[in-house]
């Protein structure tokens, strides 16, 4: 089994996954090394690609499960998670 | 040379002020994709167009970026940081080289149908604001295969134009305004689409939504533009242009004294304390309502969920919405009517029908598809926790159709509590009073329901018998018509003899001149667009409702629309001078 950290998030902020938080979080999956997908309603994305984060209608109040894969994925996740729980800064 | 015809459309109202001037019509580059064959070894020169083509189209939107920051500021303009940063999505332009290189095809054509596939995952979206980022996305696909096919952006024209337009983008409107532009029009769009956003940014008076206005002019025609009602004139008369020199420069006067109206209450100067609320058809235009200084939603129209659909959202996507709008709006009440269309709009039928106005509408389809309205009744008793949602029925003709429609609803509150699903069992349930045969049994009507909406729009139209469209009789649709004002007033006697309160939201409630009759005949709730409200809200407020009521009783004297008309502006100009009247 190649170890893999996966995490649960539910989105705080009023708008949701819009254009601008999409812009924050892919800016910051950049800064590691780790493969980050996010996984809502079955469908999963690259959570490296604005484009594809762009495309989840993901609103207030709604579930989404990250996945982080590689060397530095401890501290993507922390990064990442802190973020969500942080409502993208945008509460 | 003869005067050309003045022609007159209607649009929806995107960023206020009122502009005349020459039309530039704006054609929008649509590119021309062919799938073609590329050799081996010319696939890394492929590639490298490409490569070009990204570097050209990021220096456009940087650009249009620092030109955003400047005239709307950096958060705003972070929509086109977004655009940027899709230009260096490795994810997405890996997948892009991979398969020019792999499948040796052209560039365009591989970047058209990768960032198509995207946009399509947008558009299936139920939610407004995301399909209207597929747009955004289409922006920067068009621009990345303009650039592989090293084609120059128009961007620059003359000065002092009105912009008409099928659609414009976020960079369209930013770069347009570089060239002192005096306003936009467009067939397409609607308040909450970001060139309608960034147009209220610039200050840039718009008007979208107007469906074939591309069709009606050339460039060099003249127009005026009027951003506050959402109308413009093409080949205006003489006469009308003075008339909007003058509205022009009573709106710009009156603007300058609405700050101080937001806060106050909708009160005459007795005491009489009166609903003032908006119309809206998405929830993002909740936060401007606000602005204007309303107290809740007197129509929340549901047809705003089928754009663009050929199939009607889901229970659970219509409760997410609903519960979404009513949370907005807490802690004031949202009035939300059930779908009102044309039976044909959503579901294909094959029978074209020959007046779709006499047809299957409203609550006429509701009753023909019970599951439809079944699971629209569901998920607006599953978002009502807050208590604040009001339902009402549209296209009401009859007490058997609000019968059967309340059955209906206990049907769904039945089988909600089966579930145990939590719900506000006293929801109140209303019907909107706009086809004559109701307007005359309100009486009987009032017994059945909380409340009661007069949707003059349509009322005026099926009682004078006149459709607003046709051109040929259009000037008889007249809301001071008399015939019209007895059967308000009977509409609102009958409805209080019930008890029960009565709202407008046909376009009559945001009618200055109709303000005083209808607050002296007795109206509960006036539900406006969010630009007139602060005008009505003045109105209002520079009267008691004695006097109202006394001038209401006079208008009634009145035998032709003329008369009625000339009586009420000319109180309207002595109780509140400083209105500017609408043309």
């Amino acid at each position: 089994m190649v170890p893999m950290i996966e995490k649960d998030v539910v989105i705080k902020n009023r708008a949701g996954l819009h254009t601008r938080p999409a812009a924050t979080l892919v800016k910051l999956a950049a800064k590691f090394k780790s493969e980050f997908f996010i996984v809502k309603d079955g469908v999963e994305i690259n959570g490296k690609s604005i484009i594809g984060v762009m495309t989840l209608a993901a609103e207030q109040g709604s579930t989404l499960q990250l996945r982080f894969d590689g060397e530095d994925e401890g501290n993507a996740c922390a990064a990442i998670v802190g973020l969500f729980e942080r409502g993208f800064d945008e509460i | 040379m003869t005067a050309l015809n003045e022609i007159t459309l209607h649009g929806i109202a995107a960023a206020p002020g009122i502009v005349m001037g020459k039309v530039f019509v704006y054609t929008k580059h649509v590119p021309h994709i062919d799938e073609k064959a590329i050799s081996a070894e010319d696939v890394e020169k492929e590639v490298e167009r490409l490569r070009n083509a990204v570097i050209r189209s990021e220096k456009e939107l940087q650009k249009i970026l620092s030109f955003a920051e400047q005239k709307i500021g950096n958060s705003k303009a972070k929509i086109f940081e977004a655009q940027i940063m899709i230009l260096s999505d490795n994810v997405l332009f890996d997948s892009i080289y991979k398969r020019i290189r792999k499948e040796r095809k052209n560039a365009e054509f591989v970047v058209h149908g990768e960032i198509t596939k995207y946009q399509q995952l947008m558009m299936n979206s139920s939610d407004e604001y995301m399909r209207e980022r597929a747009h955004d996305v289409e922006d920067i696909k068009n621009r990345i295969i303009r650039n592989i096919q090293e084609q120059k952006l128009i961007s620059r024209f003359e000065g002092g134009s009105i912009v008409v337009s099928q659609s414009l983008t976020p960079a369209d409107t930013i770069l347009f305004s570089r060239n002192e532009i005096l306003g936009y029009a467009t067939d397409m769009g609607g308040v909450t689409s970001h060139a309608a956003l960034l147009s209220r940014s610039l200050k840039i008076p718009a008007v979208v939504g107007l469906k074939d206005v591309t069709s009606h002019v050339l460039s060099g025609a003249s127009m005026i533009l009027d951003g506050y009602s959402g109308v413009v004139i093409i080949n205006p008369s003489e006469e009308t242009i003075a008339q909007y020199k003058r509205r022009s420069r009573e709106m710009a006067k009156f603007e300058h004294g609405l700050n101080d109206l937001r806060e106050l209450p909708a009160q005459t100067t007795d005491g009489k304390l009166v609903e003032l609320v908006s119309n809206i058809e998405f929830a993002d235009e909740i936060r401007f309502t606000k602005t204007q200084g309303s107290h809740g939603i007197g129509l929340y129209r549901t047809e705003g969920l089928l754009m663009g659909r050929d199939t009607f959202p889901s229970e659970e996507e219509q409760y997410r919405e609903y519960k979404s709008i009513a949370e907005k709006v807490f802690p004031n009440k949202v009035i939300m009517r059930t779908f009102d269309i044309g039976g044909d709009k959503i579901i294909a039928h094959s029978y074209e029908e020959e007046n779709p106005f006499l047809g299957w509408r409203g609550i006429r389809v509701a009753l023909d598809r019970p599951e439809t309205f079944l699971a629209q009744m569901r998920a607006m008793l599953r978002a009502s926790a807050r208590k604040n949602i009001w339902v009402m029925f549209p296209m009401v003709s009859s007490l058997k159709e609000v019968r059967r429609a309340k059955a209906l609803v206990v049907q769904a509150k039945d089988s909600l509590r089966a579930e145990k699903h939590a719900f506000d069992d006293t929801m109140k349930i209303g019907v909107m009073i706009e086809v004559p045969s109701a307007a005359v049994v309100t009486g009987d009507i009032a017994k059945e329901v909380d409340f009661l909406s007069i949707g003059t729009n349509d009322l005026i139209q099926y009682l004078l018998a006149v459709d607003r469209g046709n051109d040929i009789v259009s000037q008889l649709y007249q809301e001071f018509e008399p015939a019209v004002i007895l059967t308000i007033r009977h509409i609102i006697k009958e409805a209080h003899k019930n008890k029960i309160p009565v709202s407008m939201c046909g376009e009559m409630a945001g009618d200055p001149v109709a303000t005083l009759l209808l607050l002296g005949l007795g109206l509960d709730e006036f539900s406006v667009i969010p630009y007139v409200l602060p005008e009505i809200k003045k109105i209002i407020r520079s009267v008691p409702l004695r006097e109202a009521q006394k001038i209401a009783v006079r208008a009634m004297k009145f035998s032709t629309v003329e008369e009625v008309k000339e009586f009420l502006v000319g109180h309207l100009k002595r109780v509140a001078p400083d209105i500017p009247l609408p043309v």
